[in-house]
């Protein structure tokens, strides 16, 4: 055979064949065509399409068909919707309304470049996830932040930012609560607590004090003055760190004592990182925007 | 029968498709973390492995051999499998919802992987018949779910270990895989087809 008719060859029999697939797939997709619930379609509309996976399904799209088809599964369980969208949802599916508790992420680190030592320079890809595969990161403290924003890339609301200091800065009014940061850190630093929490603590270490004290000019050594000093028992010492009970912070103190006792200051006021609307407030905001 | 029976046992042990031959190795690093997902993981693989390679060759004696065009097997099996996947998706997700909900996800996996390609391209270049090349495929992929299974209940028991830090995760995988491929080297000269 010449060049030519291999070439026409080739053009037909694959036009050919690729047609007859197309083919057959086309009448597959008429034949097994499968009819859904409209309402599925119209619920996922509703949600806010981050598919951040908060709610524990796969998507945003595998949320709607189980609230949808399933009678058992809550309406509330978006949490970057918030509370309009569970009503929205709640009223769509007929099933009852259930109050969502607006969070925001809190990252739990105050170890910037210029308080908390470096235990070697690090060159390789900027990301936490691959720093983190070399000794545990760049950073003395292994339990701290390692600022290389792995948490800013991958928040689906556009949330979140490193700070010069190093140090990744959540944005709480486009904070929705979704936990996606959460998940892909490879230390764990970053927490969901509730607006209108008083006080937080910014230190994740689980060292020892001595060893804190050490590597860090800001984390908590776990000497327990916090503990003795809140009138409402709201702090407990666990790992060598302070955790503060955010039901009991949020309706009982008024005073933040603790603030002032801590000799490191790694209970730091959460004031300036956690917005302290109320929760109806913040309801009303989300109705608005939602509107 | 004895050849057929041959045939299968060297592909599922000697030749293992994964371990000696290296090929289909994201789906077997990547879907062998829980049993569970291996053995659904496995079982579509064989399935659709064994669909596609008797359709390949029929597409391959049938079309590609009368016009010359051998040279064009590569690109003409990447496309068969890739909508043959679809098709299956679609037949299994009306009338099998079941078997959607737990193979779903892999199915779409497989429409664009090595193993699923290679079968089907090795077959052909040794000449099989189309009852040969069907047994290859079955063996191959009952190959592949052996592999699989064994690395993900390897994986499972690995998650208690205390592994070294910079060896945790893909790592230690990786070194797990190479054991397994040294063990399987032992068949090697066994059988030969």
């Amino acid at each position: 055979m010449s060049n030519l008719e291999i070439a026409i060859a080739v053009l037909v029999v694959m036009t050919l064949v690729g047609l007859a697939f197309g083919l057959v797939l086309a009448f597959a997709n008429k034949k097994f065509f499968i009819e859904v619930n409209p309402l599925i379609h119209i619920v996922e509309d509703i949600l806010p399409k981050g598919q951040c996976g908060a709610c524990g399904y796969a998507g945003c799209m595998a949320y709607a068909e189980a609230v949808v088809i399933n009678p058992d599964v809550a309406s509330n369980l978006c949490v970057p919707g918030k509370a309009p969208v569970a009503k929205l949802v709640a009223d769509l599916t007929g099933k009852a309304a259930e109050e969502v508790e607006p969070k925001v992420a809190f990252v739990k680190c105050a170890g910037s470049i210029s308080k908390a030592i470096r235990a070697y320079e690090y060159k390789g890809v900027q990301d936490c996830v691959a720093a983190t595969l070399l000794q545990g990161g760049p950073k003395g403290c292994q339990h701290g932040c390692i600022g290389f924003g792995t948490c800013v890339k991958k928040c689906p609301f556009d949330a979140m930012t490193v700070s010069d200091e190093g140090l990744p800065i959540v944005d709480n009014e486009k904070c929705t609560g979704c936990g996606v940061c959460k998940t892909v850190c490879p230390k764990k630093v970053i927490e969901l607590v509730p607006i209108g929490i008083h006080v937080a603590l910014n230190c994740n270490s689980k060292d020892k004090g001595v060893i804190t004290r050490k590597l860090c000019t800001v984390g908590c050594i776990g000497c327990g003055l916090c503990v003795k000093t809140c009138p409402h028992s709201a702090i407990k010492l666990e790992n060598n760190l302070a955790v503060v009970d955010p039901e009991i912070c949020v309706s009982m103190c008024t005073e933040n004592t603790c603030l002032y006792k801590c000799p490191t200051g790694a209970i730091k006021d959460a004031i300036e990182k956690i917005p302290q609307k109320t929760i109806t407030e913040k309801v009303v905001e989300n109705n608005t925007l939602a509107n | 029968m004895g050849h057929y029976l041959t045939l299968l046992a060297s592909n599922i042990i000697v030749n293992n498709y994964v371990l000696t031959r290296f090929l289909g190795l994201c789906i077997f690093f990547g879907v062998s973390k829980s049993l569970n997902a291996s053995i659904g993981m496995g079982m579509a693989v064989t399935s659709v492995m064994t669909l596609s390679s008797m359709l390949a060759w029929v597409i391959y004696h049938f079309v590609l051999t009368p016009f010359h065009l051998t040279f064009l097997t590569t690109a003409v099996f990447v496309l068969l499998i890739a909508s043959f996947v679809q098709l299956l998706e679609m037949i299994i997700k009306k009338h099998a919802p079941t078997l959607y909900n737990m193979w779903g996800i892999y199915l779409l996996l497989i429409a664009t992987n090595c193993v699923v390609l290679g079968v089907p391209l090795l077959n052909v270049e040794n000449n099989y018949s189309f009852l040969e090349s069907s047994v290859s495929a079955v063996g191959a992929g009952l190959g592949f779910a052996l592999a699989i299974v064994l690395m993900a209940s390897l994986r499972e028991k690995l998650r208690l270990a205390d592994v070294p830090k910079p060896l945790q995760g893909l790592g230690v995988a990786f070194i797990l895989a190479g054991m397994l491929a040294l063990a399987f080297l032992g068949f090697s000269g066994m059988i030969s087809v």
